[in-house]
């Protein structure tokens, strides 16, 4: 068998198993961060006791917003998927005029303050936006429903995904599906059987970023699709109406986004973790 | 694996340890000794934004070496970062729900409490007046798009007071808060997002002091509230007890108090008032 980039990802990972042990001076250097990161998150858990935890969790407005975030959350992962794959795979294989400037225009969601985002949408999509002015005379209102809610999340959580998609296509080996192409295998099956499966950690990491900052999504999101209870208030924007009206909401939605996103982040990192040893063995 | 955890544990815990043992000091504010100035924090209403960096400018003249440091925000959010222990001299609210938040934190004691302007409800629509609405009634007419604010923020409070005084006239009549309210599409989280939403066009009417609409009256319509239907929101003003410029802030209190302060709000669409202690 051919060495694959992921074996190599394995191998390196086993010659480093002799300097597992961490040492107690870097460990000192490693806790300021690890300390400023976590301890936040644990205030967060502090301050939100079991029983107005469980008397929360009921209440409509947290349940509205749970089921909204997991939703437009959903599919927002899934229109990132269906769309990002093609332009990941294009950057990846491909080498063309234009190609930086795309690249660079993809990273630009990431960085951006989510408010500019949320406006630049709404001047785009809203009824008197660029493309929205015509949506409205055909009847299509996008502004302030979950749609909003949907493309506020894919507008700023994609490119994560992309981005990850991108790498993972670029480091897959040429010379297997070269190989298969040789077999007689088509294109779509090259894809299917070596392409995706050997991108896929790449692809799975950057799914869930996508998701996981798809959940956290707020300026964007109260600024395109505003804040209506059920219909575009997402956990986020109820957190932060929730700091007003009742802090303990606010807390419980909190500590819900947290463990979601850490249960998530959890199992996907050692899913990989054991794809890559599981190779390797 | 097992080892790096327990170091990690012990570690924590002792850090935790001596954050809870350390003592709890929040300086309210800092004086440059070398520059010689010295700083204002002040919590404001968001719809104070405007008519409080006009009054700061002023109170500076008159205040040289003052740095005034203004945190604008739905009173509420600042009433809870008050209660929550943020440095601030002064409290501005845009109703009396939210200065009692602070009040009940203790980092404000009653007696400082003055009413220092007072504010009316306007409907505005985008100058082109996309629906077309006339009158009040016309808010209830079915597939329109109203931004309110959000109810915990003052300015969505007195809308729905409005909005139940209608219900109770007989010009306007039974039903007319709740088809008002279907047409609502978005609760924001203060008057200028609000405010912005209706600008843009994007929604058709909204409810906003008339302070605000006074801002950008050259990009709205307004459609004006009775005095019988429509609510007077009261702003009181207090320096908050453990300010280390206490008297300082009192100064600040008392200008926007006094003449000039009142002028510069009567000029942003505030109503002037008489002080009145709380």
């Amino acid at each position: 068998m051919a060495l694959t980039p992921s074996d190599e990802t394995a191998h390196l990972e086993a010659s480093a198993v002799g300097q597992r042990r961490a040492t107690p001076w870097l460990l000192l250097l490693a806790l300021p961060i690890l300390f400023f990161l976590s301890l936040p998150l644990l205030a967060l858990f502090l301050r939100s006791p079991l029983h107005q935890l469980a008397t929360n969790l009921v209440r409509p407005e947290v349940v509205q917003a749970v089921q909204l975030s997991l939703t437009t959350g959903a599919l927002s992962t899934l229109v990132t998927l269906g769309f990002g794959t093609p332009l990941a795979y294009l950057l990846a294989r491909h080498r063309f005029r234009g190609r930086a400037l795309m690249d660079t225009l993809i990273d630009l969601p990431m960085i951006l303050p989510p408010a500019v985002a949320g406006l630049a949408l709404l001047i785009t999509f809203g009824r008197r936006g660029l493309l929205g002015a015509y949506l409205d005379d055909l009847g299509v209102s996008i502004a302030f429903t979950p749609a909003a809610v949907v493309m506020a999340q894919v507008f700023v959580a994609s490119p994560f995904y992309i981005k990850s998609a991108i790498s993972g296509f670029g480091s897959v080996d040429r010379d297997l599906e070269q190989a298969a192409a040789i077999d007689g295998a088509n294109a779509w099956r090259i894809l299917q059987h070596i392409t995706i499966p050997l991108a896929w950690p790449a692809l799975l990491g950057g799914i869930v970023m996508t998701w996981a900052r798809a959940l956290g999504e707020f300026g964007a999101t109260i600024i395109f699709a505003g804040n209506f209870p059920g219909r575009t208030q997402t956990m986020p924007l109820a957190i932060y109406i929730g700091l007003e009206l009742d802090l303990t909401i606010a807390l419980t939605l909190s500590t819900i986004m947290l463990s979601i996103s850490f249960l998530v982040l959890f199992v996907v990192k050692r899913v990989l973790h054991q794809r890559v040893t599981n190779r390797w063995q | 694996m097992l080892k790096l955890c327990g170091y990690l544990l012990i570690i924590i815990t002792i850090s935790l340890l001596l954050v809870s043992c350390a003592p709890v000091s929040a300086p309210s504010t800092q004086t440059d000794e070398n520059a010689g100035t010295t700083t204002l924090v002040v919590f404001a209403a968001a719809s104070l934004t405007n008519v409080f960096d006009e009054i700061g400018a002023t109170f500076r003249t008159a205040h040289p070496g003052v740095e005034i440091v203004y945190n604008f925000a739905g009173s509420n959010q600042l009433a809870t970062q008050i209660a929550e222990g943020a440095p601030a001299d002064l409290f501005a609210s845009a109703n009396e729900a939210q200065m009692a938040v602070a009040l009940e934190s203790g980092r404000i004691h009653a007696d400082a409490e003055r009413t220092f302007a007072h504010n009316r409800l306007v409907v505005v629509l985008p100058t082109d007046n996309p629906a077309g609405l006339i009158g009040l009634d016309d808010l209830r007419q079915p597939g329109l798009k109203i931004v309110l604010a959000a109810a915990d923020v003052p300015v969505g409070q007195y809308a729905l007071g409005f909005l139940d005084r209608a219900e109770a006239d007989s010009s306007l009549g039974a039903g007319y808060k709740e088809a008002v309210l279907a047409n609502v599409v978005s609760y924001e989280t203060n008057v200028r997002a609000v405010l912005s939403k209706v600008v843009l066009g994007e929604a058709d009417a909204g409810i906003v002091y008339t302070s605000d609409a006074a801002v950008q009256s050259d990009q709205l319509q307004q459609i004006v509230i009775p005095d019988a239907l429509n609510a007077i929101a009261s702003y009181p003003i207090a320096p908050l007890a453990d300010s280390q410029q206490t008297e300082l802030a009192q100064q600040f209190v008392d200008f926007v108090l006094g003449p000039d302060g009142q002028t510069v709000l009567a000029a942003y669409g505030f109503a002037p008032t008489s002080g009145e202690e709380q």
